[in-house]
């Protein structure tokens, strides 16, 4: 598609679960194989266990959006549609199989450095069996930070994107395919280091975190202003270093406050571990959350 | 030169969708709506959007982006106001305020050869 720089190949997308000598070897079978369901579902199953996925499945009803047939030449057709409305039906798809499962997910995205992947490892060695956690790795290249989830001991799928700067909800369902994590589990999402793009794809994740560390400044949430609007929750990380920087937190919360005054903040130091338990009391109360609701 | 990404995203997803509804057509206009406050940057957007079309009907498209400026409502003075960034902030201090326009991507339309 693009002479430039490759991207939008779909072949250039790779899953991988770190670590795992072979392909399902962390699968449940019990659970996210093929097998028949008692109840029925409105969008339909995807193969083994996979989120049902549009282009998989030649759909014998009307598509939602309703193709329109050959049209007179020079004619003006109106569509008003959104966009990213794929992406935003894969993602309620998504939704779908994970609340039908009881999975909570949470999709972490930040700037490169912002601290994402100690954050995760320590979140795993401190909570990880737990929650029954396990990491979806997004990155443009390299298997390294999913290797360093791997080397924590917890299940990892890593999706390389190759040109891509971000996830979107249709690697999302493969990766949970790939996953297949245990129903009433918590599965983190890493997303791209990107602190603009991820904030357009929904997922269909249950809670979206930004992480923000004290050595950006305070001013990331007035120059990326989209990404902390979609933020449930922002989590201003590397507490630890305030006493050397000329910053307050105050400021990132004033800042955080105006484009998104619904967010959460909590100040944590990742490396240290200060404020860690409030955050693990915002994945306690997802999980359960999650788990008290009907299927 | 860096790739401005994800608005190459946003036009492979503008392609897909028109291949999507317009199967058996050739298109030769495409016209959208990317708000002020959506974050995607139309000149990037032009840009990606001949790539994206590249071999496929809409090919040679030509690409029209309107851009509806932010509109905000605040809910405690109860006024309509401009918004230039996302800032959702009204001049009377509340921060208790929406977005009512701006932040649109659509497909508003096509033109079929």
């Amino acid at each position: 598609m693009c002479a430039t720089c490759g991207c939008g190949h779909e072949e250039q997308i790779r899953f991988t679960t770190v670590g795992a000598p072979e392909p399902g070897q962390y699968r449940q079978p019990e659970h996210l194989e093929d097998h028949p369901h008692p109840h029925s579902h409105e969008h339909g199953h995807g193969h083994h266990g996979e989120p049902a996925r549009e282009h998989e499945h030649p759909h014998p009803h009307p598509h939602p959006n309703g193709s329109v047939h050959s049209q007179p030449s020079g004619r003006t057709v109106p569509l008003a549609q959104r966009i990213l409305a794929k992406n935003d039906q894969q993602a309620d798809r998504n939704r779908a199989w994970l609340a039908e499962r009881q999975v909570a997910v949470v999709n972490l995205m930040s700037a490169p450095g912002s601290g994402k992947t100690t954050l995760l490892e320590r979140t795993i060695a401190e909570v990880g069996p737990r929650f029954g956690l396990s990491v979806i790795e997004g990155d443009q290249e390299t298997l390294l930070d999913g290797e360093r989830i791997r080397a924590t001991g917890c299940r990892v799928v890593q999706i390389n994107t190759g040109a891509g700067c971000h996830l979107d909800a249709d690697m999302m369902a493969r990766g949970l395919a790939e996953l297949a994590p245990s129903p009433g589990s918590l599965v983190v999402v890493e997303n791209v280091g990107n602190l603009v793009c991820p904030a357009l794809f929904d997922l269909g994740e249950t809670y979206r975190v930004v992480v923000t560390s004290v050595t950006e400044g305070a001013d990331k949430p007035l120059k990326y202003p989209q990404m902390f609007a979609v933020a449930d929750l922002v989590l201003i990380n590397k507490s630890d270093l305030l006493p050397y920087l000329d910053v307050e937190v105050s400021e990132f919360e004033k800042n955080v406050r105006q484009v998104n005054p619904a967010a959460q903040l909590l100040t944590l130091s990742a490396t240290h571990g200060d404020g860690m338990i409030a955050w693990y009391g915002r994945l306690e109360l997802l999980v359960t959350r999650l788990t008290a609701a009907p299927p | 030169m860096i790739m401005p990404m994800h608005e190459l995203a946003i036009a492979q997803s503008v392609v897909d969708a028109v291949l999507d509804r317009l199967p058996e057509n050739r298109v030769t206009r495409v016209v959208l709506q990317v708000g002020k406050l959506s974050g995607v940057e139309p000149d990037a957007l032009r840009f990606c959007f001949d790539l994206a079309v590249a071999d496929t009907a809409l090919d040679g498209a030509e690409l029209e982006i309107v851009e509806p400026a932010g509109l905000a409502w605040c809910e405690t003075c109860r006024t309509e106001f401009g918004l230039s960034r996302p800032i959702l902030l009204c001049a009377c201090g509340s921060a208790d305020v929406r977005v009512i326009s701006g932040d649109q991507l659509l497909i508003s339309s096509v033109k079929v050869a």
